[in-house]
């Protein structure tokens, strides 16, 4: 054994040492981790997704302290809390604040993704980790919606889970089973309240876990989609790569400074955000007999939703909301292009992926619309161009006329 | 290929030309759909004014269930024996909530609903939904309250302000609204009325958030504060990285 010849230094910290690897671990992803020296503004977005995840957990928690599960108790909590709980209001919003934040970060850290080709191998495993942490952030959005049992709460439980209605067969017992009633009900907010606070928490704790463990063992991505351990130095150093620490520590201490700014002048003074971020209709108590007119799901919701309402039959729509949820799952397999970036990939990838990108913020939009007339057609040709992204994928990342990659980083950030 | 692509702009962003051009309209029927509250929840001497008027013309019917009498005096400044004399019921105690002077099944029995609760109105329906619902009241001898309102169609409220407002007919031009004239005069001048709904409107908008005046004074420090740190956050971030190359 190595570990015999050891010296642990004398005091504390080499008694701690003895029987727990803290220095080597944090020498070993901190000080020798070593990534890319040229990430751009898209590379914040992984460690404030972090940042939020912890922000959600610590509001999270103070916001059980005082709510009170059940249908007849859950509305006049919430209002508990906004007027008479010291603080509760800040609670409040930095929660719902959060959610809505959460989303936008992890779109963006996927469309960072998208752009410079990080699915790709050697990345596929890290992609899927991320991916379920995305689903499992659905979930977990959507039930967390759920418990202030305000009249879009109802709503939004009543159409989302009579999706699985559609499913053939098991549909109609199955959404009884999910609702444990006839109807949305107590027992639906109290199963959901069980699910938000600690089942999906702890599946999307081990997740990121899971997802920073093979970041790790790969290596990050870079702008450029070049690998740096393929230009090693004598010590075996990527010649292109700087220590996580201190310079991305640093660097992504400025980028929080920067969310969260952003962050808390959302927060403080538009806590609603223009009706997107917590809409007028649940501050009304949950009420079976008024429909909310139109219903929206949150907005990190609308595209799926726009995809959904695009189709006349029903059971179509609900296949394809799904398939476009879990095309992203696919894209390792689907891209063959032999680049990684966007910056060396042919007019055919950047095209496609400007048709994904307008389609995805048109459904968005169109989502939170009526689903009547105009707003229909667009969401389907919205939705053709949305698919159109993965399905084409195999054709043109083969045929496109990518550009020669360099060796070596050119510039960094 | 491109034309898909230019489809799929085009229909992309076509909603939002829609809306662009609804807004140009000629001038002619009143707009009071574009009318707005303008609230300042900050203007304390205009939300006392509100609360008196909330207690002289609508708790009678409507509570603020999640109100206190006392978090109510203590937001607005009103001192203890005003709040005493001038706004809490007989029997009611500073600690209580706001209560209606009716039972609901009074409002049921007279109304054909109970009247709701007004803790959130404001934030349900936006101050500017209520300020219109508030003005525009008008006659109609075909309703058991001999009135109806151009935001809620056949409301079971009756005109509750009409002392101080007068009465309004309402004239409608091919079906649709057009303009408002008067029938008889009330207490009230039109400014004067204006100003009296706007102050009821404003203290509904803080009775469904009494913190909001709090959030946005702390939220002006916190900023403040995360400005700077981001900026020495930026400092620190170009000195580590002078020799990245």
């Amino acid at each position: 054994m190595a570990n015999q010849d050891v010296q642990y230094p004398p005091g504390f910290w080499g008694w701690l040492n003895k029987r727990m690897p803290v220095q080597k671990f944090l020498r070993e992803q901190l000080l020798e981790y070593y990534a890319p020296k040229n990430f751009n503004v898209w590379y914040f977005f992984g460690s404030l997704a972090l940042l939020v995840l912890v922000m959600q957990l610590f509001t999270g928690i103070f916001l059980t302290m005082f709510y009170k599960v059940g249908d007849a108790s859950a509305f006049d909590s919430v209002e508990y809390i906004m007027r008479e709980v010291d603080y509760g209001w800040l609670i409040r919003y930095l929660h719902t604040t959060g959610a809505s934040a959460f989303f936008i970060v992890v779109y963006l850290h996927m469309y960072r993704a998208l752009m410079y080709g990080s699915y790709k191998a050697p990345r596929e495993l890290l992609w899927l980790f991320g991916m379920f942490i995305y689903l499992a952030l659905m979930a977990e959005a959507f039930m967390g919606y759920v418990l202030p049992w305000g009249n879009m709460s109802y709503w939004a439980a009543q159409v989302i889970i009579n999706l699985f209605s559609t499913i053939p067969v098991i549909g109609p017992g199955l959404v009884e089973w999910i609702r444990g009633d006839y109807g949305v009900a107590d027992a639906t907010v109290d199963r959901f309240f069980a699910l938000h606070v600690v089942a999906i928490p702890l599946v999307l704790l081990l997740l990121v876990a899971l997802h920073l463990v093979a970041l790790r063992q790969v290596g990050s991505n870079n702008p450029e989609g070049i690998e740096i351990k393929g230009n090693l130095d004598a010590d075996g150093k990527p010649l292109d790569g700087i220590p996580f620490h201190p310079y991305y520590t640093v660097k992504d201490v400025f980028g929080i400074g920067v969310f969260l700014t952003l962050f808390a002048i959302v927060a403080f003074f538009v806590p609603t955000f223009g009706n997107l971020f917590m809409e007028e209709a649940n501050f009304e108590p949950a009420n079976p007999l008024s429909t909310p007119e139109p219903i929206a799901p949150s907005w990190y919701f609308t595209p799926y939703y726009a995809i959904l309402r695009a189709v006349p039959n029903q059971r179509l729509g609900a296949l394809l909301l799904l398939i476009a949820v879990l095309a992203f799952f696919f894209l390792p397999w689907l891209d063959r292009s032999p680049v990684k970036s966007v910056r060396y990939r042919g007019a055919l990838f950047r095209g496609f992926l400007a048709i994904f990108t307008v389609s995805f913020l048109s459904l968005m939009y169109l989502g939170l619309k009526p689903a009547t007339g105009a707003y229909v057609t667009a969401a389907r040709v919205a939705a053709i161009g949305y698919f159109s992204f993965f399905l084409l994928m195999p054709w043109y990342s083969r045929v496109d006329r990518t550009k020669p990659v360099p060796q070596r980083l050119r510039s960094h950030a | 290929m491109r034309n898909l692509f230019l489809a799929v702009v085009v229909l992309g962003f076509a909603p939002w030309l829609q809306v662009a051009g609804a807004a140009e309209e000629a001038s002619g029927p009143l707009d009071w759909q574009d009318w707005h509250a303008g609230n300042q929840v900050a203007n304390t001497d205009s939300l006392q004014r509100g609360a008196r008027n909330f207690v002289n013309y609508c708790s009678g019917c409507h509570s603020i269930k999640y109100l206190r009498y006392s978090r109510m005096a203590k937001d607005l400044r009103i001192p203890p024996e005003q709040l005493k004399t001038y706004l809490l019921p007989a029997g009611a105690t500073p600690a209580d909530y706001f209560q209606a002077s009716i039972t609901p099944a009074d409002g049921v029995a007279w109304f054909g609903k109970e009247p709701p609760d007004l803790s959130l109105i404001a934030r349900s329906r936006g101050p500017d939904k209520v300020y219109r619902f508030l003005k525009t009241f008008y006659l109609d001898p075909s309703r058991p309250t001999r009135s109806n309102n151009l935001v809620l169609n056949n409301p079971a409220m009756p005109p509750v302000l009409s002392d101080l407002e007068g009465v309004k007919a309402a004239v409608f031009k091919n079906k649709q609204f057009d303009h408002f004239v008067t029938v008889s005069e009330g207490q009230l001048s039109p400014e004067q009325f204006d100003g009296f709904v706007r102050d009821t409107v404003n203290f509904l908008d803080y009775a469904g958030e009494p913190a909001q005046v709090d959030r946005q004074s702390i939220g002006v420090w916190v900023v403040l504060f995360l400005l700077m740190f981001t900026w020495i956050a930026w400092l620190l971030k170009k000195e580590y990285w002078k020799d990245i190359h």
